[in-house]
């Protein structure tokens, strides 16, 4: 299955729950920061994306959408 | 392409008001997940308590009433029994719950109000600055326990939920958390059973959910999720207490 | 009209605001006013309304804020010291502007004090026993029959306007057993509340609130609290006046103690003398433009309370220091003695 993700980077609080929670270790924190001068998550590599939606769940801030790709 | 996860419309657009990591924002969305699933955000009365979560009704399309603080239960038993055919949730946190409105919590449970309470246990008081809660832990140092709680000079911490657990009226206690996916998952299934039996008018649901508060612990998110949560479950081990009706 | 029946002040109270819509009392024993929650307990099921005994005064305020918001007429009741703990709740009964009746029927204080009539509460009732600026209607029954029609009143004025309405009486009134006419049933349906917690279906979500923490919201709810309290001030002062019209010398009484200053004017009325009696039935607001009114033409006024000096203030502010203000007080869970007070007025004149 493959997936894909969307962050909305001025939601997010930098508070690494997505990163820490990806079976795949494709997302990291940026170096950037949004407006808010929170550090970002952002995405590593979405082709290993499986779309399991860990990193929505865990997210407080409702930031991640998630699209399976269908097949 | 199919959406798989997305904001859930019994939800406002407005962006959580709570800190990095805090466990409110996640119980908020698993509440407004169901309220979207279970199709009943149009039946939905909500009482927010005073505490981080004083104006949680910016973040919901649903009705919402204030609560002086600890009386969310008293609350919330007045607005259900006006409206028995709505779905009444108490939600509330450490010092609301435990401290100032046991009395409430307890009498509330006792009667078998047909309501659901949501307990939202961080061990400290968020709002105003990171005080000594009932459910704060021995040795656990806060703004007014400077010296670390100890059980001579403050007591044990309060076992609220088992207290509850052991009434002859409550349908469902249930301790969970939400510092994994595996547990965000399982709330939103307890709290979802939660609200059913209250649908199905089985009686009174607790659902207590150790909650990350990083801020009022001087945490980092991810330090509070992996060490702390799973310190408090030492002493608030995570499970059902109680369970009346296999559904 | 109804049945005429010979009752106590506490249940006519009670009966009263059943038969006004009231379906929902929520309140806590306290003597002198154990009747009312036990009336309930056993009426309510009656007719398919709600009766709890809640675990203290404070709940029982804190549920007819829920009951209130989600749309019901609700009630509760207590005296003096369960009044000092429904403090809170009421001032966010105000702030929130949700409707509710409550009793106060008042005994000795202050503390835990006796279980005798008092006039103590004034202070807290009329200038707000909670915090912040807002006002309770209050009024104050002088018999059983008051005890029944102004409950009964007290239930549209409280959804009129939108606010919590105190009727504020005594042990005495209270226990006191007399013939009553209850009102009838209520025909008229319940007015309509848009405001109210009933579930958001096809419409924007209801909030019941009094936290306003965003810049300028909190001062937009004050401005309109005051509106409301100007406008109750302008359209809802209640008071008798008996035997004013010629008085050189007029009492100032409310509830019980305005029985005693109304015998009073009786016995000196037989002998020719010129006295009378205001008696204010809504205490907020105060009717003070009728007693500034015959300042300018009569000698003095006498007040008489069962405090150490409450109303008495309001009296002298509508006065103004044009005439003198005599003032009878007793409390402790006494009555006024009327032959003080005889002999005091008889130098008076």
């Amino acid at each position: 299955m493959k997936g894909q993700i969307k962050i909305d980077i001025e939601r997010c609080k930098g508070c690494s729950y997505c990163v820490n929670a990806c079976p795949v270790k494709i997302l990291k924190m940026s170096e950037k920061t949004n407006t808010h001068s929170y550090q970002y998550a952002e995405m590593i590599d979405m082709n290993k994306c499986t779309g399991c939606k860990a990193c929505a769940i865990m997210c407080p801030e409702i930031a991640i959408n998630v699209w399976i790709v269908e097949e | 392409m199919k959406q798989v996860f997305k904001k859930p419309s019994s939800m406002t657009d407005t962006p959580f008001s709570y800190c990095a990591g805090c466990g409110h924002s996640i119980v908020h969305r698993l509440m407004g997940e169901l309220f979207d699933e279970m199709d009943i955000a149009g039946d939905v009365i909500t009482v927010a308590p005073v505490g981080c979560a004083v104006t949680a009704y910016n973040f919901f399309n649903v009705d919402f009433s204030e609560a002086a603080h600890g009386r969310a239960a008293a609350v919330a038993t007045g607005i259900k029994r006006v409206h028995p055919d709505k779905v009444v949730i108490s939600y509330q946190g450490d010092g609301d719950l435990a401290a100032i409105g046991t009395a409430e919590t307890i009498h509330a449970a006792n009667r078998g109000e047909n309501i659901t309470v949501i307990f939202i246990n961080n061990s400290v008081y968020g709002m105003t600055g990171g005080q000594m809660a009932p459910t704060t832990l021995l040795d656990q140092k806060t703004t007014t326990s400077p010296y670390g709680r100890t059980a001579e000079r403050e007591g044990m911490p309060l076992k609220i939920t088992e207290m509850i657990a052991v009434l002859d009226a409550p349908a469902y206690v249930v301790r969970t958390a939400v510092n994994t996916v595996g547990n965000v998952i399982k709330t939103k299934k307890y709290i979802k059973k939660g609200l059913t039996l209250q649908m199905e008018k089985k009686g009174y649901s607790l659902i207590e959910v150790l909650s990350q508060c990083p801020t009022g612990l001087g945490m980092s998110p991810l330090d509070t999720s992996k060490i702390w949560i799973n310190k408090m479950q030492e002493y608030y081990p995570l499970g059902i207490l109680k369970n009346k009706y296999d559904i | 009209m109804g049945e005429k029946v010979l009752i106590k002040g506490n249940e006519a109270m009670a009966e009263s605001a059943i038969r006004n819509g009231c379906r929902f009392y929520f309140g806590y024993p306290i003597t002198p006013q154990n009747e009312v929650p036990a009336y309930m307990s056993k009426r309510m099921p009656q007719i398919e309304g709600t009766f709890i005994q809640s675990e203290s005064e404070i709940a029982a305020i804190n549920m007819v804020f829920g009951a209130s918001a989600a749309g019901a007429r609700v009630m509760t009741s207590s005296s003096s010291p369960g009044i000092s703990l429904k403090q809170e709740g009421l001032s966010y009964l105000a702030g929130a502007h949700l409707p509710c009746v409550l009793a106060n029927i008042q005994r000795g204080g202050p503390g835990l004090g006796n279980i005798g009539p008092a006039q103590g509460d004034y202070f807290q009732a009329t200038k707000g026993g909670g915090h912040g600026d807002y006002h309770l209607i209050v009024l104050a029954p002088s018999t059983a029959q008051e005890m029944a029609d102004l409950t009964y009143a007290a239930f549209d004025y409280a959804d009129q306007y939108r606010t919590p309405v105190m009727i504020l009486g005594d042990a005495t009134v209270g226990q006191i057993m007399e013939a009553v006419t209850l009102p009838d049933f209520r025909k008229e349906p319940l007015p309509n509340k848009p405001w109210a917690l009933t579930g958001a279906k096809n419409r924007k979500a209801n909030i019941a609130r009094s936290y306003f923490g965003k810049e300028g919201e909190l001062l937009k709810n004050n401005i309109e609290l005051q509106k409301k309290y100007t406008l109750i001030k302008k359209e809802l002062v209640l008071y008798e006046e008996y035997q004013t019209q010629d008085a050189e010398w007029i009492f100032v009484a409310f509830g019980t103690s305005a029985r005693i200053a109304k015998s009073i004017v009786n016995q000196f009325r037989e002998e020719g003398k010129k006295v009378g009696l205001i008696r204010p039935i809504t205490l907020w607001p105060f009717p003070q433009d009728i007693i500034a009114q015959y300042a300018d033409t009569i000698k003095g006024y006498f007040v008489i309370e069962m405090n150490y000096g409450q109303m008495v203030e309001d009296v002298k502010l509508a006065v103004s220091g044009k005439v003198p203000v005599e003032f009878y007080g007793i409390a402790a869970g006494f009555l006024p003695y009327e032959l003080e007070i005889i002999e005091r007025l008889k130098k008076l004149l």
